[in-house]
């Protein structure tokens, strides 16, 4: 089997219904007014395969917004019982700063001490990507953080061309689609030309959509820690967490327990939460450490763009622009970045 | 979606057994617990637990018991919502759950050979005591002993009857002083940085650790600077909101540093410069 392949195009369709015949599709969905999520589907049709950065990135699936870590049962004093909920699904049409963010979080989780229930249901997951050839639109900043091109993070990786979609073949997993879909051909020396002509094409497209370099930005945020910005962002800011919802890495949460109707069994759950509610620093006795608007924003800021390199040695945005475009004050991060480099120059 | 029995995961609780409970004032309540088979917690002083009962949730909890005691470990909990009331309502027999020792603890390493100051400011004893236990345990190992304890009025005054062994033994200077003082309080009034000017400290072979409420930390630091002692040679036990306490979750965040992994306990010199820390 070759590490590349070609799909034509009038067979993606029996490739869609390949794929959801095996085990649960998912897939871009359109909900109308230029708005897109990853929903369930089983044919060609359902999907959105142009689309913008969906509502909600691919983390709903590996962390689910409302999960049981544990099930408990008080007849039997503090006695538990780990759980997990995993099913296997097929995440189809990933643009590559998705994949970008999957990887980050797969950083975070494998990071000890492992969370075994988010690597449990990722090993659950078989990931297909698309890739994008022109910018969703003035929000996205995928340039600036080299997520617009495939860096791996996928089992097959589609190439939209003229007849055919090429294929990267990326994992044992993917090598068996492709055998047993039945539907690929080899890749000819014209279609690698196609996609090298693709690629510089995409070169010229997708430019640093700011005036800083990747490896520049901790930098930036030393400098600008002080900074009038962030009391401006603050004052905008309504504290509602939508941004960190949509965020592909943000993974902060809440944990509590919900026990069932006869009250002596439950479920100990993890919630998404978010560093921009008002009490998410907040201690018994009332200390509040991070108790203004500003700082909050400003430490969701450092947690993109300063503090991952440390230790994970990566920028943990991925540009999709999912924040500035669901931010309800409209809070622009691109807009944001730039008044930090102004103001520091 | 299936729901299936994992393994193992960070989530799960040890039990522990609730052998005695005693109120050590109005709001806050000693327990003694114990492991299943009488294991030993085997934590550093300093580190704290996950303490959960299932129904009501978790909160962390400094262990303030010293590792040297093996048979069982103490937790002092102070009345402060939800969980800590429900807590508070337990009774020996009861079964708690466990999560943990998390995090870095006292540097007991570094302690040993010098002279130690140590500096408790209300319910900071309680992670304090764990370290003062252990010092005392294996007193031959360290140099002079110091301990400064101020707390609001002497009625939230915690350890009373270990306060008064402390006071007397004679290879421990032990002083302490109330904000407000009662008519029957015959010791120190004032804030405890009254006390940090009167010790005398030989700065170059003294380490200090404090552990009390945020507001004390900025007036106990200035003093100890101003007695010579060296920023490196300061630790400090910060309190934050935590979930997890395996530096995931990120309530506990204090900029790039996680307080429940890589404290709670600090180097003053590590953190002085790192916003919101101090
Ligand atoms: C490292 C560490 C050690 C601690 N040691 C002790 C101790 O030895 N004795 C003691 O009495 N208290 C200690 N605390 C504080 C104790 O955790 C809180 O008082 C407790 O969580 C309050 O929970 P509650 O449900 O009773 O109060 P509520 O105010 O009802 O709490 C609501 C929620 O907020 C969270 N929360 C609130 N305050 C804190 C806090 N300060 N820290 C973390 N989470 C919080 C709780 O998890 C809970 O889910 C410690 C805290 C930390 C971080
Ligand atoms: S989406 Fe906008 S208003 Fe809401 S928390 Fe984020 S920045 Fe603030
Ligand atoms: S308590 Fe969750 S990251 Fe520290």
């Amino acid at each position: 089997m070759d590490q590349q392949a070609l799909l034509p195009q009038a067979r993606l369709g029996e490739f869609v219904a390949f794929l959801a015949a095996r085990q649960k599709l998912i897939g871009p969905v359109a909900l109308g007014y230029n708005q897109y999520k990853f929903a369930e589907v089983t044919s060609l049709e359902e999907l959105s395969l142009d689309y913008l950065p969906t509502i909600l990135p691919p983390k709903k699936y590996f962390l689910p917004y409302h999960e049981r870590l544990l099930s408990y049962d008080l007849s039997d004093g503090q006695g538990m019982e780990p759980v997990v909920e995993v099913e296997d699904i097929t995440l189809f049409g990933l643009h590559t700063c998705d994949l970008a963010g999957i990887q980050c979080l797969n950083m975070v989780f494998s990071d000890h001490p492992r969370d075994l229930h988010y690597l449990t249901r990722k090993h659950h997951m078989t990931l297909i990507g698309l890739e994008c050839t022109d910018y969703c639109d003035h929000y996205a900043n995928c340039a600036m953080l080299r997520t617009h091109l495939p860096k791996g993070g996928y089992d097959l990786f589609m190439t939209e061309m003229n007849d055919h979609y090429y294929v990267d073949v990326n994992t044992y997993t993917g090598e068996v689609l492709v055998r047993e879909a039945d539907l690929f051909e080899r890749v000819t020396p014209l279609a690698l030309k196609e996609l090298r002509s693709l690629r510089d094409a995409k070169k010229k497209i997708f430019q640093n959509e700011l005036p800083i370099r990747y490896q520049d930005m901790p930098k930036l945020f030393d400098d600008t820690c002080d900074s009038e910005v962030w009391t401006q962002v603050g004052d905008k800011c309504l504290a509602c967490g939508n941004c960190t919802n949509v965020c592909p890495t943000c993974y902060c949460f809440d944990m509590a327990d919900e026990p069932e109707l006869g009250l002596t069994r439950g479920h100990r759950v993890r919630i998404w939460d978010s560093c921009q509610h008002e009490t998410f620093a907040e201690v018994a006795g009332g200390e509040n450490f991070r108790g203004q608007r500003s700082e909050r924003q400003r430490h969701r800021f450092n947690r993109k763009f300063h503090f991952p390199l440390e230790r994970y040695k990566r920028v943990f945005c991925t540009g999709c622009g999912r924040c500035s475009r669901s931010c309800m004050a409209g809070i622009d991060l691109k807009e944001t970045l730039n008044a930090l480099i102004d103001e520091r120059s | 979606m299936k729901t299936m029995a994992l393994h193992h995961c960070s989530y799960q609780v040890a039990r522990a057994k609730v052998e005695t409970v005693r109120a050590l004032t109005d709001l806050e309540k000693l327990f003694r617990l114990v492991l299943p088979d009488g294991e030993a917690l085997n934590h550093d002083p300093g580190q704290f637990v996950q303490v959960s009962l299932f129904g009501v949730g978790e909160a962390p909890i400094s262990i303030c018991s010293s590792p040297t005691q093996l048979d069982s470990f103490e937790l002092c909990v102070r009345r402060a919502g939800r969980f800590t009331t429900a807590l508070h309502q337990l009774n020996p027999g009861a079964e708690i759950g466990i999560r943990g020792p998390f995090g870095v603890g006292f540097p007991v390493i570094p302690l040993e050979g010098n002279d130690v100051m140590l500096i408790a400011g209300g319910l900071g004893l309680a992670p304090l005591r764990s370290l003062i236990h252990y010092i005392i345990d294996n007193r031959r190992d360290f140099g002079k002993v110091d301990i400064l304890l101020g707390c609001r009025d002497p009625q939230s005054m915690l350890f009373c009857d270990e306060l008064e062994v402390w006071r007397k033994r004679l290879d421990i200077n032990f002083s302490c002083s109330v904000d407000r003082g009662a008519p029957d309080w015959e010791g120190n009034v004032g804030l405890i940085t009254a006390l940090i000017p009167g010790v005398h400290l030989e700065p170059l072979k003294t380490v200090a650790v404090v552990c009390g409420p945020p507001v004390m930390y900025r007036f106990v630091i200035q003093e100890l600077l101003k007695k010579g002692i060296a920023e490196r040679h300061i630790y400090l036990s910060l309190e934050r909101h935590m979930k997890c306490g395996l530096g995931k979750c990120g309530h506990c965040q204090i900029e790039n540093l996680y307080c429940c992994r890589d404290g709670p306990v600090f180097n003053y010199a590590d953190i002085k410069n790192i916003k919101g820390a101090i």
